[in-house]
């Protein structure tokens, strides 16, 4: 019998009990479909996650100042001394002879201060800095400019805002360049020029990146209490991604030699966005594995079910099997048979299984957009494939195995 | 060349007898007890012969047809079906032997259900990998000689009972096998539809081929040419029924 035939055969024997049928091809069909769909959505989260952190900058480097550092070659037993950032080791790290893997290093100095224009006031992290600290946190200017080193220089009242800050303080369609904003923190106030507004920017840590006012470092003396020359935080950007860990090595290096102390007990705390991203997409990639588990097991149980129905189809056409038989049919042809039909059903299950996870997989769901790898949609159907095989051999092996005199005395 | 028990019929023909069964026994094990369905049974059926093999339920002819269909095996004795020893064939060989050798009509039609009348017919060849083609050309000539062209098409919950169990011949005699065998062909239809098979059976056997009936119907029986009767899985008569012509009429007027 050719294979034409066995399908002819077979397909016969499925539209025999078109429920039944229909019933069996769906549970390989959420099987399928769940396996596809469910990577997808791994898949897809994995993805957002990753263009969220690579929004923060992935070639930048952020030390944060704890505070003090106790034990060091420079100091004794459990006395403590405080660890500074200055101007000077932000000189020093910006020099290309000694850290030529650094492009830029950022002071960083922020404080969450009430901003006000006209008659509009509202709450806002200032955040004193220079003008690599832009680049370097992938902020880009939308319209009028950027701070510049001159603004530095001059210690110039200028801002440039995000967009929460603009929405706070302006009305919708309001140009804000060239109007003056007032900043207020404690006792101190100062007015601010707004030369420039920053475009939109994604979040991973859940503080909006856009309610922002940017000024220069310089200019937050007299009006943040926390300035001291001692910079809280520092953002140092690489030359180009795969720099990263060698400009932190730089980095570290002349800020413990600055403090006299080793790199292993610099009181600083160093986020290399670049291991960032490597942790969040083994995270990510966990948790997809964890949902096609989930998923596959879905396809075991459609399995068992076309099991189970093979088994119910075998018992009812015991008679047919024992009249094929005696009119000759050897064993294969049956095993062939029944086989055929199992596999058919996870066939029919597979594809309307990929049909239905690539449709799926097109809307965004609990706030994901999935994305099917084509892997994924291949596994999850040759998979199914082989799980007809697999749980149809044995109903079918049954038959194969049906003496005909048995079978044909069957009732 | 097969061994031939003796007190067969006489045969002037150089080819073996269709079936040579030689003290035949078969056993079965019912819970503690052995329930002896054949006793003992030697028969030889020459090629063109028409027998019936008569006896009343228990008489251990069911089990006979199954023997002589290979579709069982005795447990002892020897049996040779058209001079093949069919004594130690594996399944697939007596898969082979029964799709070659003989045609079988059963008392249930057993056509395949959602499978016209001319795909049935075809099924034997089918295993026997006779190509597209010719199956089809067959199976149509088959059914032409049972009088049903016209119900080619036909599944078999849309036919009467005679009509299926004319295909089930057409099925049986497709494959040009040594032997028709027929298990209670009559058992279930009415005596019109009775006497439309038995004339298919006779003209059959007026062709050449060789049937044998198993039968508890004597008016049946009568229309063969030879009667074997059973009891108690032994042969208690072998006698020759050969009444002249063909006695369709008496069949109608039953």
């Amino acid at each position: 019998m050719t294979i034409l035939l066995y399908m002819t055969t077979a397909l016969r024997g499925l539209s025999a009990n078109k429920l039944r049928s229909a019933l069996t091809v769906l549970g390989m069909l959420i099987g399928v479909g769940a396996v596809i769909l469910l990577v997808a959505v791994g898949n897809g989260s994995s993805i957002a996650v990753q263009s969220k952190i690579k929004a923060l900058g992935t070639n930048t480097i952020t030390i944060t100042n704890r505070g003090r550092f106790g034990r060091g070659p420079a100091t004794t037993g459990t006395q403590s001394q405080a660890a500074t950032i200055t101007a000077a080791d932000i000189k020093t790290m910006s020099d290309p002879n000694q850290a030529p893997d650094i492009l830029s290093v950022s002071p960083v100095l922020s404080a969450s201060v009430t901003a006000s224009y006209q008659d509009a006031s509202t709450t806002v992290t200032v955040t004193a800095t220079s003008p690599t600290y832009l680049p370097a946190e992938d902020y880009t200017v939308e319209a009028g400019r950027s701070i510049g080193s001159s603004d530095v220089a001059s210690s110039a009242q200028v801002a440039v805002i995000g967009q929460t800050l603009l929405s706070n303080l302006y009305p919708a369609g309001a140009n804000p360049i060239g109007t003056d904003i007032f900043v207020t923190e404690g006792k101190n106030e100062a007015q601010f020029q707004v030369i420039g507004v920053l475009a939109a920017k994604g979040s991973t840590t859940g503080v909006d990146p856009n309610n922002i006012a940017i000024i220069p470092y310089t200019t937050a003396e007299g009006l943040l209490t926390g300035y001291t020359n001692n910079f809280k935080q520092i953002i140092v950007e690489a030359k180009n991604s795969k720099d990263v860990n060698a400009a932190e090595a730089e980095a570290s290096d002349i800020l413990a030699s600055a403090n006299q102390t080793t790199v292993a007990n610099l009181p600083f705390f160093v986020i290399n966005e670049q291991s960032l991203l490597s942790t969040s997409a083994s995270t990510t990639s966990t948790f997809t594995v964890l949902l096609g588990a989930v998923a596959a097991i879905s396809l075991l149980v459609g399995g068992i079910g076309i099991m189970n129905i093979m088994l119910v189809t075998v018992t009812e056409r015991t008679r047919e099997i024992g009249i094929r038989k005696a009119i000759g049919a050897p064993r294969g042809a049956i095993l062939g048979q029944f086989l055929t039909e199992a596999v058919l059903l996870s066939l029919f299950g597979g594809l309307a299984g990929v049909a239905v996870g690539l449709i799926g997989s097109r809307f965004k769901i609990v706030g994901v957009k999935p994305v099917a790898t084509p892997t994924s949609v291949v596994e999850a159907f040759v998979v199914a494939v082989a799980v007809g095989v697999f749980f149809g051999f044995y109903p079918a092996n049954r038959a194969a195995s049906l003496r005909p005199v048995d079978a044909l005395r069957y009732e | 060349m097969s061994p031939v028990p003796s007190g067969s019929p006489s045969s002037d023909r150089q080819l073996p007898p269709v079936i040579a069964l030689r003290n035949i026994t078969r056993t079965y094990k019912m819970g503690d007890s052995e329930v002896h369905a054949l006793a003992g049974v030697s028969l030889v059926i020459e090629r063109g012969e028409f027998v019936a093999i008569m006896g009343a339920s228990g008489s251990g002819k069911s089990t006979m047809m199954n023997i002589i269909g290979c579709l069982d095996v005795p447990s002892s004795g020897r049996y040779w079906l058209d001079g093949v020893d069919v004594r130690g064939l594996d399944e697939t060989r007596l898969a082979r032997v029964r799709n070659r050798k003989i045609g079988f009509v059963f008392q249930s039609f057993n056509l395949i259900p959602r499978t016209s009348a001319l795909a049935n017919i075809e099924l034997p060849m089918l295993y026997a990998g006779v190509h597209a083609k010719e199956r089809r050309a067959r199976a149509l000539a088959a059914l032409d000689l049972v009088g049903l062209s016209s119900r080619a098409g036909h599944m078999p919950s849309e036919m009467s009972g005679g009509q299926q169990q004319r295909v089930a011949v057409a099925r049986a005699l497709v494959t040009n096998p040594a032997l028709i065998l027929a298990d209670e062909p009559t058992g279930n239809l009415d005596t019109h539809a009775s006497d439309e098979v038995m004339n298919v059976f006779e003209s059959l056997n007026r062709a050449g081929r060789t049937v044998v009936l198993i039968t508890h119907e004597p008016d049946i029986a009568e229309r063969t040419k030879r009667t074997v009767r059973l009891r108690d899985g032994l042969i208690i008569s072998d006698e020759n029924t050969t009444r002249g012509p063909r006695r369709a009429e008496m069949g109608a007027a039953r």
